[in-house]
């Protein structure tokens, strides 16, 4: 229901050498779900505070639907943010933990009864209305703090971290939780990770930041495929480096020629570096590559299930590469291969 | 052996209890017995002498409901002591607390430069004596037209129970996330909703301590009542001064009873906050 813009948004502390968000704009779809993605300590609590308005950003704008909200006092903005530790509150009962929002806007109670229980009903707990924080569970303190959010029909929906603080098997059905229910609701939200995987499996969109800066904003996909720089690459777990010289049409490197067929080649600097993520390289014990090969030599081999990584290493150069184990050649360590980097599969990009 | 070693435990405590006990038995007997003396081990005829002296209760023949409600018609001297310790003892203990609020929420959720510095200071008048700054306070106070005035009375009282308010709160404050409130800010709540749904609950047992504390330290205060009210305000502790040095010790033994009752049912009812589990007092290892 809402379109959300964050316009060049800088937050200083003092105390900090860096601002603490710098420069930061990130655009949002209506009913998107996206995630700020980034290591401990790189400003995404602050962005969230900034835009429930606990904090007043130094410089930059906060708008929903194009208009500025700075001037809204927090509580009028009707954006609700739930905690990384979800902060029931512990004097009131279940009931009135999520029914809260409804007695500050001075509903009736039978109204909010009613919607209350609704609410749980849609967080699949119906049936502990009555009971105090202290007596649930960390998932369902969780689903609680969810509803609790949810029923003031928030024009944007904020989450610092709301898988962190789960087991391994609860994360899983709270993700699929929070993306239905969004999806259902069509509320727009933003979400907080450190955890790459997680903002990958539930965001629509990823911001990802280091050091107060955005790095990048965009589809998952895309953070795989087409990493802006080598240490965004390197969160989403990328192994394999190769800096490059540019030339006319190909790149010199330490192993010889590469050849790219990227379309923004021009906005390449002279030096440059090359990614290309392990399931995407070939090896071969014969050569069937027409170009982007290289001679080298298998140094380990890790079988690890459905896929086996090998490292190769050709002129001093390490590459991983992970091979689905099924159907593959009989390839062991220390074998001389022909190595290839597809030139539709490997990315440039400035450092 | 251990089993013995807790009964003598237990013992140690019902003795301590009793040697507390003993001094307050003994002016109850006091204060209901005529002529009570060395070497009589229990007095020879109990009386109300002393409570009819004091005006609190009427002369034999006239104790009926009318008879105490025009007795006590007349103001007598230990009633207007009552309230004026009363009143006083309510208004600092309010005031102390909601001067202290601020003060102990900025020293126990936050680290700063001499914060250490600020406590000690905070706390130097409880290791001061109170004669070393009354007498200097008295000159101003002449001068301000403070001296023997209520207020006078009110603010010098709240000299020494200031760091007591101001610790209590800021070690409720050293436990307390304020992040509850940005919660409920979110969710539509204002600024005085928030306190008063979400603070105010979860500080209420250390303000109990607080107030405990403001209370009893202004209830008992002598030299500075004594000082700065300049025989104008009295209050029971001096009330209690004047008669024992007079020499009547059923009467100061009555005195005396009227003087600790209130103490007596004020910590009665909030000792579990005082306990050390409860909420109240466990923060101050964080200050
Ligand atoms: N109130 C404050 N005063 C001073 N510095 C602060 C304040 N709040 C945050 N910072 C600093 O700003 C930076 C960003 O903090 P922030 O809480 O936004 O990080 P984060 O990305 O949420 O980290 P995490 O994943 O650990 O929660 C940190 O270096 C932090 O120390
Ligand atoms: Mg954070």
């Amino acid at each position: 229901m809402t379109e959300v813009n964050i316009v060049n948004l800088i937050k200083n502390f003092s105390g900090m050498t860096r601002p603490a968000v710098d420069n930061i704009s990130i655009n949002i779809q209506n009913g998107e779900l996206i995630a700020l993605l980034g290591p401990s300590g790189c400003g995404k609590t602050t962005i969230l505070k900034m835009i429930t308005g606990l904090l007043t950003p130094d410089n930059g704008d906060i708008l929903l639907d194009n208009q500025s909200i700075l001037s809204v006092p927090t509580e009028k903005r009707n954006v609700v943010m739930v905690f990384q530790n979800y902060l029931l509150f512990p004097y009131m009962n279940v009931n009135e933990n999520v029914g809260f929002s409804l007695k500050m806007k001075g509903d009736d109670p039978k109204v909010i009864n009613k919607r209350v229980q609704e609410m749980l009903e849609l967080v699949k707990l119906p049936d502990i209305g009555e009971r105090r924080p202290k007596q649930l569970s960390g998932g369902q303190q969780q689903r609680v703090a969810l509803a609790r959010a949810l029923i003031a029909n928030p024009r944007l929906l904020l989450l610092d971290e709301p898988l962190s603080n789960l087991d391994a098997h609860l994360r899983d059905e709270m993700r699929e939780l929070i993306t239905s229910i969004q999806k259902k609701l069509g509320v727009t939200c933003m979400f907080v990770t450190h955890d790459q995987e997680e903002a990958v499996l539930l965001a629509d969109k990823i911001a990802l930041i280091f050091d107060g800066k955005l790095q990048n904003f965009a589809e998952p996909k895309e953070f795989y495929e087409k990493p802006i720089n080598v240490s965004a690459a390197k969160f989403f777990g990328g192994v394999n480096f190769i800096e490059l010289n540019k030339n006319t049409n190909y790149f010199d490197s330490s192993i010889g020629k590469i050849i790219s067929n990227q379309k923004n080649v021009d906005e390449l600097h002279s030096k440059c570096i090359a990614t290309i993520r392990p399931e995407n390289i070939k090896i071969s014990r014969e050569n069937i590559y027409q170009d982007n090969f290289f001679k080298g030599k298998i140094k380990s081999v890790i079988f690890s299930g459905t896929h086996t990584r090998y490292k190769i290493v050709i002129n001093n150069l390490n590459l991983e590469c992970s091979l689905q184990s099924l159907g593959i050649q009989n390839i062991n360590k220390e074998d001389e291969v022909f190595v290839n980097l597809p030139k539709d599969k490997i990315w440039i990009m400035n450092d | 052996m251990n089993q013995n070693l807790k009964k003598i435990n237990i013992y140690s405590i019902y003795l301590g209890a009793f040697i507390l006990v003993l001094p307050i038995i003994a002016f109850f007997i006091n204060a209901f017995s005529f002529r009570w003396f060395y070497p009589q081990l229990i007095p020879k005829e109990l009386s109300m002498q002393a409570w009819v002296r004091l005006k609190l209760i009427p002369r034999e023949g006239s104790r009926t409901l009318e008879g105490f409600l025009d007795l006590w018609a007349t103001n007598p001297t230990v009633i207007k002591a009552l309230i004026n310790s009363l009143t006083i003892g309510f208004v600092v203990t309010i005031v102390s607390i909601i001067i202290a609020l601020p003060a102990a929420r900025v020293l126990g959720l936050f680290n700063f430069k001499f914060k250490k510095l600020i406590i000690f200071l905070m706390v130097s008048p409880t290791i001061l004596p109170p004669i070393a700054f009354v007498l200097g306070l008295n000159i101003n106070f002449i001068s301000l037209g403070f001296s023997g005035s209520f207020f006078g009375v009110c603010l010098v009282h709240l000299v020494p129970i200031m760091p007591y308010v101001v610790l209590t709160l800021t070690g409720i404050f050293a436990n307390y996330n304020p992040d509850f409130e940005y919660q409920a800010r979110t969710l539509g709540a204002n600024k005085f909703k928030t306190f008063y749904l979400i603070t105010l609950p979860a500080i209420a047992p250390g303000m109990v301590v607080a107030a405990l504390f403001a209370f009893l330290v202004s209830w008992s205060q002598y030299l500075l009542t004594f000082l700065i009210g300049a025989g104008k305000i009295m209050t029971l502790p001096l009330l209690v001064f004047s008669t024992a040095s007079s020499g009547n010790p059923a009467l100061t033994a009555a005195i005396s009873i009227i003087f600790i009752f209130p103490a007596i049912l004020i910590l009665f009812f909030t000792s579990k906050f005082v306990s050390g589990e409860s909420s109240a007092t466990s923060g101050f290892g964080k200050i």
